[in-house]
């Protein structure tokens, strides 16, 4: 196995398009897999020494957030925990204080889990994420990059650099929960994001709601956000949205939860992600 | 394949050392700087034995590749004690009987120092939560929280 640290973005496609080439931002997942011998790369990329994978800078339109920056840096940004708290509390629910010091956006998503905490936070807040790649940049909605368990929608020697994050609307709230039969340290047997935004009289103009680890890949579930545009907000739009996120969900039976149970958690949690984030709506 | 030759800081002192790519941070402590405090328990980030700081962020060093450290800070158990002078955690821990056979106990207290360094006085849920990923088979969290939460409040002089 080779190691290479290319410092710009065209090296990195360059090495990425060659055979048996994989990316290491935090390596959480990725040197895991290598010790298990589930991988065996030829070339590992570590894209850390490309700056724009480890910033997160703001300005009106939003944040971009570098796809290396760590938990742990999400947490102590002055700003965003305020701004999009979903989003950051999702990705701090990954792994231990341990693997917060180094797991990222862009691992989470690129390892191809359904289950992943960040991804249905992600995609509630309408992350956009920036690919770069042998013929350029693209950009793709964090719901369409993966497509099935360890499939994603990026060619050859693509990488993500960065996400970027709308800018919070003037009364919006995210909100990101997942159940676990535990209290820490488990993965998602159903995680849901929800983001909304409110008009002054408190009516809902505009919503996203993400479910994790009941398909194949997260789902944006359109008609969740339906059922909470126009409303209140109230319990008849809650009911709505339950019977929406349940409609979606193609789950698997496993160790961590039955098909019927994951059905009925994912509409219990929509419901519980959609008031936590009205009420943090209500208060911006 | 040559070898990398990675330039870091270990405890304060300036170390060079030779690896492979595929070595972790935590192979290259104990087997090219014979700094065997940190342990390896699962080899998967799941018990942290092996804990380190990396430029002050704690982190597993068997998910860290030895190549990474180049140019960093690393800070490791043997970094803790001040010549015979324990750290006011060691001394604590002696003192609560918070080990037994000792292998989670360097992960623990470097973790558990990230923590002070961060929060001065945490609660016990705070401690609970942050030590979640340092695993213990043999005394039980009790008496480690105990001892994080009595160290912090020496510390803190109260």
């Amino acid at each position: 196995m080779r190691y290479e640290k290319p410092t710009t973005v065209e090296a990195a496609t360059a090495l990425l398009a060659g055979q048996g080439a994989r990316v290491l931002a935090g390596g959480t997942d990725l040197l895991v897999q290598i010790r298990s011998r589930i991988l065996n790369p030829d070339v590992v990329v570590d894209i850390k020494g490309i700056d724009t994978t480890r910033k997160i800078t703001k300005d009106t339109s939003g944040y971009t957030i570098g796809a290396a920056v760590t938990g742990a840096e999400l947490k102590e940004h002055p700003t965003l925990s305020k701004d999009w708290p979903g989003l950051v509390e999702g990705a701090n629910l990954i792994g231990s204080t341990q693997v917060q010091g180094r797991a990222s956006l862009g691992g989470n998503l690129c390892n191809g889990s359904p289950a992943a905490d960040s991804v249905p936070a992600m995609i509630a807040a309408g992350a956009v994420a920036t690919i770069a790649g042998p013929k350029g940049t693209r950009t793709l909605p964090v719901e369409d990059i993966m497509l099935a368990p360890r499939k994603l929608a990026l060619t050859a020697g693509e990488f993500i650099v960065s996400f970027k994050i709308p800018a919070r609307p003037a009364h919006g709230g995210d909100a990101y929960l997942r159940f676990i039969p535990r209290t820490e340290m488990d993965i998602a047997v159903v995680g849901c994001g929800v983001a909304l935004a409110l008009d002054a009289g408190g009516t809902c103009t505009a919503a996203r709601v993400a479910l994790g680890a009941v398909a194949a890949r997260p789902l944006l579930v359109e008609d969740g956000a339906k059922a909470l545009i126009g409303t209140k907000v109230d319990d008849a739009a809650l009911a709505k949205l339950e019977a929406a996120a349940k409609a979606a969900c193609k789950p698997i039976d496993d160790k961590r939860g039955t098909v019927e149970f994951r059905i009925d958690v994912a509409g219990t949690l929509a419901k519980r992600v959609a008031k936590i984030a009205l009420e943090r709506a209500r208060k911006v | 394949m040559a070898k990398h030759h990675v330039t870091t800081t270990v405890n304060g002192d300036p170390v060079e050392y030779l690896c492979e790519s595929e070595q972790t941070l935590l192979d290259c402590l104990r087997d090219e700087l014979d700094l065997i405090g940190a342990k390896e328990g699962c080899s998967s980030g799941d018990c942290g034995a092996c804990s380190v700081l990396i430029d002050g962020r704690l982190v597993c060093s068997c998910l860290v590749l030895g190549v990474e450290a180049e140019g960093k800070e690393v800070e490791t158990i043997e970094g803790m004690a001040q010549g015979d002078e324990l750290h006011p955690l060691q001394r604590k821990f002696l003192e609560h009987a918070a080990l037994q056979c000792g292998i989670c106990t360097p992960g623990v207290l470097i973790a558990a120092k990230a923590l002070l360094a961060k929060n001065p006085d945490p609660t016990e849920t705070q401690v609970r939560y942050w030590l979640a990923g340092n695993l213990c088979r043999c005394t039980g969290y009790d008496k480690i929280v105990r001892a994080v939460m009595d160290a912090a409040a020496e510390m803190r002089g109260a």
